[in-house]
């Protein structure tokens, strides 16, 4: 039968992907996408006890506001790597070390 | 018996569509590649809400991050790159110690999830949640309901005046 390890271990090899396109990507845009990937195991992890240990809707609740707060994550971030490109012609984040001494 | 074999089939289809979709946005060497293999990964994440018993949230997940979030991101890749080059290239870099990292943190969760004794047993109903998940939003969490629209509201205005071009 299907139980909670099953998706705990979905969860953890999404959070884990997660945090590879995190360190290795250099594209701007591709880690955002890796931050969405960590969320939504965050959110899998929820929803899994709400079902599984809690028996009631909180961890559904605790879910849907972690996606409000990746939309305005997303939003964010996307506005940030626009004028990021603007400014520097390059959303490799390498390039982006004007702050560095 | 048959019923429950039927199920296992299903859970694992989804798992392993997310999962294989979320390896290619993390390996894939084309970005447009990435973007369209997120959108499987959450496809995947809201069969899996569907699977437990999160009706109301599986649509909500299909509705915002489909429909929102990756067109948003779809945007980005395309408004910071020159719509000529058409090989939208993204490297990796450190690609081996990320690697490692990983599956250290994959392997150090998985470990201590496995083994941990959790307090977990099946629920049998199947109820409906969105009127349940209305009620507790409108009655217990109206509090961080309202935090959570005022954070959109400042969010988007905010990323509104960020990318705006300022005429001097």
């Amino acid at each position: 039968m299907i139980g909670l390890g099953h998706f705990l271990i979905v969860s953890a090899a999404l959070f884990s992907l997660g945090i590879m396109a995190v360190f290795a990507r250099k594209n701007a845009v591709n880690v955002l996408m890796g931050v969405e990937l960590i969320l939504n195991s965050a959110n899998l992890n929820l929803v899994a006890f709400s079902r599984f240990s809690a028996h009631n809707l909180n961890g559904q609740i605790f879910a849907i506001f972690v996606i409000v707060v990746a939309a305005a994550e997303a939003a964010v971030g996307l506005a940030i790597v626009l004028s990021m490109y603007r400014i520097i012609k390059s959303v490799n984040l390498d390039r982006a070390d004007t702050l560095k001494g | 018996m048959d019923n429950r074999v039927f199920v296992q089939i299903i859970f694992y289809l989804f798992a392993v569509m997310t999962i294989a979709s979320a390896a290619v946005v993390v390996f894939a060497k084309n970005l447009i590649r990435c973007a369209f293999a997120l959108l499987f990964t959450f496809f995947g994440v809201a069969g899996l809400y569907a699977f437990l018993g999160a009706d109301f949230l599986a649509a909500t997940q299909m509705v915002i991050y489909v429909g929102g979030i990756l067109v948003l991101l779809l945007f980005g890749v395309m408004l910071t790159h020159k719509l000529y080059d058409l090989n939208l290239k993204s490297e990796t870099y450190q690609f081996f110690p990320a690697l490692a990292v990983a599956i250290a943190v994959f392997g150090l969760l998985a470990t201590v999830l496995l083994r941990a004794r959790w307090h977990s047993s099946m629920q049998t109903s199947l109820d409906p949640t969105t009127a349940a998940i209305g009620e507790l939003l409108m009655k217990d969490y109206i509090l961080p309901f309202e935090v959570a629209s005022i954070l959109l509201l400042i969010a988007l205005v905010g990323a509104a005046t960020i990318v705006r071009r300022r005429s001097e």
